[in-house]
C-alpha cells in the first residue's frame, strides 16, 4: 500500500462507520460495505480499508485481499471524467483496440491511470450491453457508440 | 387503472438508452400533452426488443407498427402524423436490405421470422417497472398454480420432464438439480440466481432482468417452494445499474402485492429475495466462486463435490441457476412439460437466447428453438455479414468456447453438437468474424481475457494461460516458429486436464479450435511471417504507391506521428521507422495510393 497518507473528511468517515453499522458490522457483508465505501470516497485508499477492517473486526490484509481481487474496486482516485473503453468481444472485433490506442496517445496515460491534471482517467471494461453500437466508449454515465479513432478528439473536446 | 387506447412502446434496453431513448420518451409525452392526447395514448418504456442494430425502436399498438432508428426529433412527426392523422411515418419503417421494401410489422422481418420467444416473451411488450403489466401477461400465475395445485415433488417432476437444461453454460438438467437440493437435509436452504453474466460480448441475462424482472422473481419463488428454501439471493454484476434498479423496483412491488414475503397466496409459503453485488471478476460466475463472493470473500472456486446443492452458501444447500434458466420456468409450469419438450432437439429442449454481435448486419438478441442451424441464425436472422465481406468464423461460448467455420454452418445448434465440434453453448454469446479478422489475434484476445480473470489459485491456469498468451503474442509479432504450434497444443491439453475449475478447464478452447480450423493462418504467421487477414500490426508495412499519389496531403494531415512527408502536389513518402501502423492514412486516401503488405 502507498506510504502517502490520504486525509479523509471526517463526515465521510462517519458515514462509512454508519454504513458498517447498517450491515451489523458483519464480515460476510464486506463486499457490500466496500461498494458503499467506494461510492462515498470515489475509491478505496489504504486508510479507508483500515477503517473497514476495524469496524468489521477483520484483518486489514483480508480487506486488501478482497479489494485487489475485484476489478471494480480501485485504489487510485478516478479522474473527474472517467473514460471506459469497452473491450468486450463485439467491440473488439469492431475495432475497440484502435480507439483505445488513440485515447492512450491523446491523454498520454496507460490503462488504469489518471491524467496529471486529474481531468481524465482511462479504463477498460467488458461489454456494457450495447453491442449494437460497437465500439462503445463511456465517459462517466454517458455512452458513445460507433466510435472511431478519428472521433476521439471530438469526445475529449466535450470535457475540456 | 386508466385504459389507454393506444400504446407507444419505446425500447429502454441499455443499447437504445445509450442512443437517447429516454429523451425520446419524454419528447413523445410532451407532444401528447400539448395535443391533449395523454389520456388516450400511453408511452411505455419497455425492455429490449432484441433488434439492437436498428435502435432505438418504437412500436405503436394496436396498429402494430414497428419504427426503427427513431430519434427524439422524430417524436413530433410520430404524434402529428401517425397518432393524430392515422398515417404511418414511412421513412421510419424498416427497409428490407434485399427487397428494399418497407416493412411495418415485426412479423414480416427476417430478423423475427425464425425466432421463438419463450424466455424473452415479455421483453419489449411490458413496462418492466409495472407489476400490473406483468400480471396481465400471466406473471405470477405459475407461482399461484404450484402453490395451490401442486406439491413440490410434482412441480420438480414437471421441470424434470420438460428436459430444461441450465442456460448458464454447463447444461445440467435443471429438474435434477432441484431434486438434489430438495433432498438435501438442512434447517436452512437458499435459492440463488446467477446474474453475473461474465462472457464479454453477451447480454442475454441483462436484457431479461431489464425487460422482465418479475419472471425471475416468480421462478425463484417456485424454486424455493420445490427445494424448501425461504430465502433467495440474486448475485448481479455491479456493472448493470439499470438491471439492478429494475430488479429492486420489481422486488418492492412483489412484496407490496404479497407475492414475496410471508404466507404467499395464503398457503403458508414464505419466500423473500435479496441482492448481492458482483465486483468485476469473471470467475465469480462459477458457482462455488460466486458463493464465496456472496460470503464477502475473494471469489476463488473450490473443488466440487461437495456441490452447492448439498453444501453452498454459509454451508447450506443452495440451488444456483442462471437468469435465462429461470425465465423458462413459468411457461413450463403453465403450458406443461410436454409442450416444452416438443421444442428443440432430442437432448436439448426448448429455445436458447443468443447475443448475436460482431461483423453481422443485425446485431441483437435472438431466441431460437434448439436445433436451428448456425446458418439460419447468422444469414437469415442476422442478415449476413456486414459490408458484404466474407464470413470467416463464429465464436460461441465466449472465452470457454471455440471458433466454428463454414463447414459447421449447417449443424443444428444444441449442447452436444457444439461440444462435438470443439466449441460449446456457453451462456449464449455469438460473435461473428469476417475475412479481415486474424484468428491468431482472436485466440490471443481471449487468452488475454483469461490471464486477467484467472483467480490464480491453481498454477496450470495462472501460469499456463500466461505462457499460452506469450506464445501467441510472439506469433503475432512474426517471431514465432513451427515448434511453437506444438507447444501451444501440448500446453493447452495440460491446462485443460489439470485446472481446478471450469475457467481453466476450458480456457485453452479458443486456441485449440483455431489451431484445428485455421492452421493455415498460424502457419502463415510462423513460416512466412505474414498475417493473411492483415490485422497483425508488426507484420505490416505501409507504403505509398508513387504512381497513384497526387500529393493531396490528406494522409500527412491525419498521420498521428507525422511519419508522412511530401510537398503539396508532390509524391508523399512514409517513414517506416516512425510509422506506428495505425492505418489512418489508408482510410483517408481517396486515390488508392496507400498500400499495406
Ligand atoms: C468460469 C466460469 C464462469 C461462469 N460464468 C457464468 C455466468 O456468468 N453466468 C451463469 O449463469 N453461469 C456461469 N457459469 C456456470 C455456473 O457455474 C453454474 O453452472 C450455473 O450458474 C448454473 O446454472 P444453470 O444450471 O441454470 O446454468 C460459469 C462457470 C464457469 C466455470
Ligand atoms: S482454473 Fe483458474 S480460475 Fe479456476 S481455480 Fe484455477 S486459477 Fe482459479
Ligand atoms: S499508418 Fe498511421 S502512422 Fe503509419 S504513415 Fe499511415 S497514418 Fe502515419
Ligand atoms: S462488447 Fe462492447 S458493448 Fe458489448
Amino acid at each position: 500500500m502507498s506510504s502517502i497518507k490520504v486525509e479523509l473528511h471526517e463526515n465521510q468517515v462517519n458515514e462509512l462507520v454508519e454504513v458498517c453499522k447498517s450491515f451489523s458490522n458483519d464480515p460476510f457483508e464486506l463486499i457490500h460495505v466496500l461498494h458503499k465505501a467506494q461510492s462515498i470516497f470515489g475509491y478505496l485508499p489504504a486508510e479507508v480499508q483500515e477503517i473497514v477492517a476495524r469496524e468489521l473486526k477483520i484483518p486489514v490484509a483480508k480487506v486488501y485481499g478482497v479489494v485487489t481481487f475485484y476489478s471494480f474496486f480501485s485504489m487510485i482516485p478516478k479522474g473527474q471524467n472517467p473514460i471506459s473503453i469497452c473491450m468486450g468481444t463485439a467491440c473488439y472485433v469492431r475495432g475497440a483496440e484502435k480507439v483505445l490506442e488513440e485515447f492512450k496517445r491523446k491523454l498520454a496515460v496507460e490503462v488504469g491511470e489518471t491524467t496529471k491534471d486529474g481531468r481524465f482517467s482511462l479504463n477498460c471494461l467488458r461489454c456494457v450491453g450495447a453491442c449494437g453500437l460497437a465500439p462503445v466508449v463511456m465517459v462517466g454515465d454517458k455512452t458513445y457508440g460507433r466510435v472511431s479513432p478519428d472521433g476521439v478528439q471530438e469526445i475529449l473536446a466535450e470535457y475540456m | 387503472m386508466i385504459k389507454h387506447k393506444i400504446h407507444i412502446l419505446v425500447c429502454g434496453g441499455t443499447g437504445c438508452k445509450s442512443s437517447n431513448s429516454d429523451l425520446l420518451v419524454s419528447t413523445l409525452r410532451n407532444e401528447l400533452i400539448e395535443n391533449g392526447l395523454d389520456k388516450e395514448v400511453q408511452v411505455v418504456l419497455t425492455g429490449c426488443f432484441g433488434f439492437c442494430e436498428q435502435g432505438p425502436i418504437v412500436k405503436v399498438l394496436p396498429d402494430n407498427i414497428f419504427y426503427v432508428g427513431v430519434k427524439p426529433d422524430d417524436a413530433h412527426e410520430i404524434i402529428a402524423e401517425h397518432i393524430i392523422k392515422g398515417r404511418k411515418v414511412q421513412r421510419l419503417l424498416y427497409v428490407d436490405p434485399k427487397t428494399k421494401e418497407r416493412i411495418q410489422d415485426a412479423k414480416g422481418m427476417n430478423f423475427y421470422k425464425k425466432q421463438l420467444r419463450i424466455a424473452l416473451r415479455n421483453c419489449g411488450f411490458i413496462d418492466p417497472e409495472s407489476i400490473d403489466e406483468s400480471i396481465a401477461r400471466d406473471g405470477y400465475a405459475a407461482l399461484a398454480k404450484v402453490l395451490t395445485e401442486l406439491t413440490p415433488a410434482e412441480t420438480v417432476q414437471i421441470v424434470k420432464q420438460s428436459g430444461l437444461r441450465g442456460r448458464g453454460g454447463g447444461g445440467f438438467s435443471t429438474g435434477l438439480k432441484w431434486e438434489i437440493t430438495a433432498k438435501s437435509q438442512a434447517d436452512q436452504k437458499y435459492v440463488v440466481c446467477n446474474a453475473d453474466e461474465g462472457d464479454p460480448g453477451a447480454f442475454m441475462d441483462r436484457s431479461i432482468l431489464e425487460g422482465d424482472p418479475h419472471t425471475v422473481i416468480e421462478a425463484m419463488a417456485i424454486n424455493g417452494y420445490c427445494t424448501g428454501a425461504d430465502k433467495g439471493l440474486v448475485y448481479i454484476r455491479a456493472e448493470y445499474p439499470l438491471a439492478i434498479e429494475r430488479l429492486k423496483i420489481a422486488i418492492k412491488q412483489a412484496r407490496e402485492y404479497g407475492l414475496l414475503g410471508q404466507d404467499i397466496f395464503g398457503t403458508g409459503f414464505n419466500f423473500d429475495i435479496d441482492l448481492r453485488y458482483g465486483a468485476g471478476a469473471f470467475v465469480c460466475g462459477e458457482e462455488t466462486a460466486l458463493i464465496h463472493s456472496m460470503e464477502g470473500e475473494r471469489g476463488e472456486p473450490t473443488f466440487k463435490p461437495p456441490f452447492p446443492s448439498e453444501e453452498g452458501y454459509l454451508g447450506k444447500p443452495t440451488n444456483v441457476n442462471n437468469v435465462e434458466t429461470y425465465a423458462n420456468i413459468p411457461p413450463i409450469i403453465l403450458q406443461g412439460a410436454e409442450w416444452f419438450s416438443s421444442i428443440g432437439t432430442e437432448k436439448s429442449k426448448g429455445t436458447k437466447v443468443f447475443a448475436l454481435a460482431g461483423k453481422v448486419n443485425n446485431v441483437g438478441l435472438v431466441e431460437v428453438p434448439m436445433g436451428t442451424t448456425l446458418r439460419e441464425v447468422i444469414f437469415e436472422i442476422g442478415g449476413g455479414i456486414k459490408g458484404n465481406k466474407k464470413f470467416k468464423a463464429v465464436q460461441t461460448g465466449g472465452p470457454s468456447g471455440g471458433c466454428l467455420t463454414e463447414k459447421h454452418l449447417d449443424i443444428p445448434i444444441d449442447y452436444d453438437n457444439l461440444i462435438a465440434c470443439g466449441s460449446m453453448m456457453g451462456s449464449g454469446g455469438m460473435i461473428i468474424v469476417d475475412e479481415d479478422d486474424c484468428m491468431v489475434s482472436m485466440a490471443k484476445y481471449y487468452l488475454d481475457f483469461t490471464v486477467e480473470e484467472s483467480c490464480g489459485k491453481c498454477s496450470p491456469c495462472r501460469i499456463g494461460n500466461k505462457r499460452l498468451y506469450e506464445i501467441l503474442e510472439t506469433i503475432t509479432k512474426g517471431k514465432g516458429t513451427v515448434e511453437d504450434l506444438d507447444r501451444l497444443r501440448n500446453l493447452s491439453e495440460v491446462i485443460k486436464d489439470t485446472s481446478l475449475c471450469g475457467l481453466g478447464q476450458t480456457s485453452p478452447n479458443p486456441v485449440l479450435s483455431t489451431l484445428d480450423n485455421f492452421l493455415d493462418e498460424y502457419e502463415a504467421h510462423v513460416k512466412d511471417h505474414k498475417c493473411p487477414a492483415g490485422q497483425c500490426r508488426d507484420l505490416m508495412t505501409y507504403w505509398i504507391e508513387p504512381e497513384n499519389c497526387v500529393g493531396c496531403t490528406a494522409c500527412a494531415r491525419v498521420c498521428p506521428v507525422s511519419a508522412i512527408s511530401g510537398e503539396r502536389k508532390e509524391v508523399h513518402i512514409i517513414d517506416a521507422a516512425l510509422c506506428i501502423k495505425c492505418g489512418a492514412c489508408l482510410e483517408k486516401c481517396k486515390f488508392n495510393a496507400v498500400y499495406v503488405s
